[in-house]
């Protein structure tokens, strides 16, 4: 585990230094472990587990959104795993359920299941309607149809600058839709 | 949306580094600052008689004590910004000015007095003090719960009260220069009374608006 977390927080520097090909890696990374717990707390609380990838996808987001809070002097997987636990807290709330998450489900996480290949667009996709439409045009592009920002920007006749301007604040509103009730 | 595309998505969105929140709260701080200054004095201004005040310890106990107030709840609340940190950790800070207060009527009480304690306690400005520390506090608190929403609090309305003390020291600080009454017996009572509202307002406001 030691390692683990280590090789994470070298990771996550490399990100804040500007890498992005590290902070990459370091999301997938920790997105199997993410899946586990988060299937396991599910599981736990009695709930359906096939949510789990949409509890994933939002941990996820606000992660990314929330990168700065992250302490550079502290280890990473701490961090982490509070934000997955609220997250995870959050998500059973919202379904009405008020259910204390176990904190070991986040603490020595090794199994990771493969990613359930599902053909539901997901709770995070259904919102992408709900945003202004040059970020719901990023969104999908990037997201949805694996485009570069070189070529979305092509695509919809916007520079580059626009394209990542575009994104950043369609993946905040996504993240705003979310804490919705 | 597949999580893979999610996180290349992501990836794609690495170098729009977000602020950090210590930086950004000093600066909203600084935006509020001015706004509440002519809040004070368009309404109150400072005593007539500042100037002799100063030499008086328990005029300058009173800054000590807001001042001591609003620096440890600033510090309090970039630390409950952090979705790992716990207020156990780090709240005693705020233990700091109520230590402060003591310490000052026990002063007062060790002097001797030709008001009695209660006369003291009372003082002449009770009302005012209760209702101008919320208002000049409050674009204080404004701004701080705008700057905190970057943060990932885990308890958003402990991270909102502690906006809130600090908002009430920074406004009780601008109301101290105003009031004329300087014993520790007023400033514990009335002071404490209006900063738990205004603690409270934040903790209500921040419960809503500082959820990650």
């Amino acid at each position: 585990m030691r390692g683990r977390d280590e090789e994470w927080t070298g990771l996550m520097r490399a990100a804040n230094a500007g890498d992005a090909a590290a902070y990459r890696r370091l999301l997938e990374a920790v997105t199997p472990v993410l899946r586990a717990a988060t299937y396991r707390g599910l599981a736990r609380a009695g709930q359906p587990v096939d949510q789990s990838e949409d509890i994933v996808q939002e941990i996820l987001l606000a992660v990314h959104l929330k990168r700065q809070t992250w302490d550079a002097t502290a280890p990473f997987a701490p961090w982490l795993f509070a934000i997955a636990r609220n997250k995870l807290i959050d998500a059973l709330r919202r379904r009405g359920r008020r259910v204390f998450v176990n904190i070991d489900d986040f603490s020595e996480t090794i199994a990771a299941p493969a990613a359930g290949d599902t053909l539901s667009p997901g709770e995070v996709a259904s919102h992408l309607d709900g945003l202004p439409q040059r970020q719901r045009d990023v969104l999908r592009s990037i997201a949805v149809e694996s485009a570069s920002i070189k070529e979305t920007a092509t695509r919809l006749a916007m520079t580059e600058g626009a394209v990542r301007v575009a994104l950043h604040r369609g993946l905040a509103s996504l993240a705003a839709k979310l804490r919705e009730p | 949306m597949q999580t893979d595309r999610l996180i290349a998505a992501l990836a794609a969105d690495a170098n729009t580094a977000p602020r950090r929140i210590g930086p950004v709260l000093t600066l909203a701080l600084l935006a509020a600052l001015p706004v509440s200054v002519a809040l004070f004095m368009s309404i109150l201004g400072m005593r007539p008689d500042v100037r002799t005040a100063m030499h008086n310890p328990f005029f300058d106990l009173k800054f000590v004590v807001t001042s001591v107030l609003a620096f440890t709840a600033i510090v309090v609340s970039l630390h409950l910004t952090r979705p790992e940190a716990s207020f156990d950790r780090w709240g005693w800070l705020l233990v700091l000015p109520v230590v402060v207060i003591i310490l000052g009527v026990t002063a007062e009480m060790m002097m001797p007095h030709q008001r009695p304690w209660l006369t003291r306690l009372i003082g002449n400005n009770a009302m005012a003090c209760m209702a101008s520390i919320p208002l000049f506090s409050l674009p204080f608190l404004a701004a701080a719960l705008l700057a905190l929403r970057r943060g990932a609090p885990a308890h958003p309305a402990l991270a909102g009260m502690t906006a809130g003390l600090l908002a009430a020291g920074l406004g009780a600080t601008l109301y101290a220069s105003h009031c004329a009454d300087d014993s520790p017996l007023f400033v514990m009572v009335w002071y404490s009374l209006a900063t738990a509202f205004v603690a409270a307002v934040g903790a209500f406001v921040g419960r809503r608006v500082l959820r990650y």
